[in-house]
């Protein structure tokens, strides 16, 4: 079960990760632990995936390019092109989504010619037509995800 | 755009940092850096605003947020940055972005993005959305997720 000081370790440190030398140390004497136990807490919570990684999440389309692509694929074959699509390095956050453009995907590539060879070879590779939903504008400063852990 | 320094560096720690006492050293011991260089190189890649954030990145599904929409809208262009804007500013929205109709197939131009524990709340949040940002006029769908094929941070390479 989570404790209290778990989930401050989930919920207040997705903005601003101290950058320190001892960063867990930082933490620690936020909170009133010691280093040693936040680090084996952020190990524990990393081992059950309740945390993917501690690291940084990227302006889109600072570095190389991205879309959101959709793609509409027969159910009985969704299964099958998810995998082939999985494939791609260039791919991730793939998720069925219950709507006729069923599947829905991020592509990063380096640059526009790259994507747009990915998109083609995915096409090629499935048989089925990908749409470019590419980001036109953002009007979201991430602030992390507030959690409500209490039920 | 980003230097192959910068590059270098977030390919270093795009995949988390090492759960010890001085991650920061150790990436720099990767890239034949000093701890400081390191530390600073992220600091100012922060107020660049290059990296959005640094920090836990959560798993939602693990965590009981199992129930995660796109709800996208049909807003006219010449409303559709204010309205954006105005749909960030709730708590349980996490992204909000304008991104191309498709003729014919796709009339949608407003996507954003809400998580909650159960589908009955994500309605609930959406239906408070609509009421205080009076989007009562306009079309939208919801698209709930339901299979989870791939789901990682993304990649960048140096090359």
């Amino acid at each position: 079960m989570l404790q209290p000081f778990h989930k401050q370790l989930l919920n207040d440190y997705q903005q601003d990760f101290p950058l320190t030398s001892r960063p867990f140390l930082s933490i620690a004497e936020e909170l009133g632990l010691t280093e040693e136990l936040v680090i084996s807490a952020f190990s524990l919570l990393q081992e059950q995936q309740f945390i993917s990684r501690i690291g940084p999440i990227i302006q889109p389309n600072n570095i190389g390019v991205s879309s959101l692509v959709a793609m509409i694929i027969p159910s009985d074959q969704l299964e099958h092109c998810a995998e082939i699509i999985n494939q791609f390095s260039e791919v991730n956050h793939n998720y069925e989504r219950d709507h006729h453009f069923n599947l829905w995907f991020v592509v990063i590539a380096s640059e526009q010619d790259h994507l747009a060879k990915t998109l083609s070879s995915i096409e090629e590779k499935t048989s089925f037509k990908t749409f470019k939903f590419p980001l036109l504008e953002d009007y979201f400063i991430n602030l992390g995800f507030q959690l409500d852990l209490d039920d | 755009m980003i230097n192959l320094d910068d590059l270098a560096l977030i390919v270093a720690v795009q995949n988390g940092l090492p759960l010890v006492p001085r991650p920061y050293a150790q990436i720099a011991e990767q890239l034949e850096l000093s701890e400081t260089d390191v530390i600073q190189r992220l600091q100012q890649l922060k107020q660049q605003g290059l990296i959005k954030r640094l920090g836990v990145i959560v798993n939602h599904r693990q965590l009981g947020y199992q129930s995660n929409a796109m709800v996208v809208f049909n807003i006219p262009d010449t409303q559709v940055t204010h309205i954006g804007k105005q749909i960030s500013q709730f708590e349980f929205v996490n992204l909000c972005y304008r991104r191309p109709r498709h003729e014919d197939i796709w009339i949608y131009n407003l996507f954003c993005m809400i998580h909650g524990k159960t589908r009955e709340t994500v309605l609930e949040q959406l239906n408070t959305l609509i009421q205080e940002c009076k989007l009562e006029a306009y079309t939208y769908d919801i698209l709930f997720s339901q299979r989870c094929f791939k789901q990682r941070g993304a990649i960048y390479s140096k090359k």
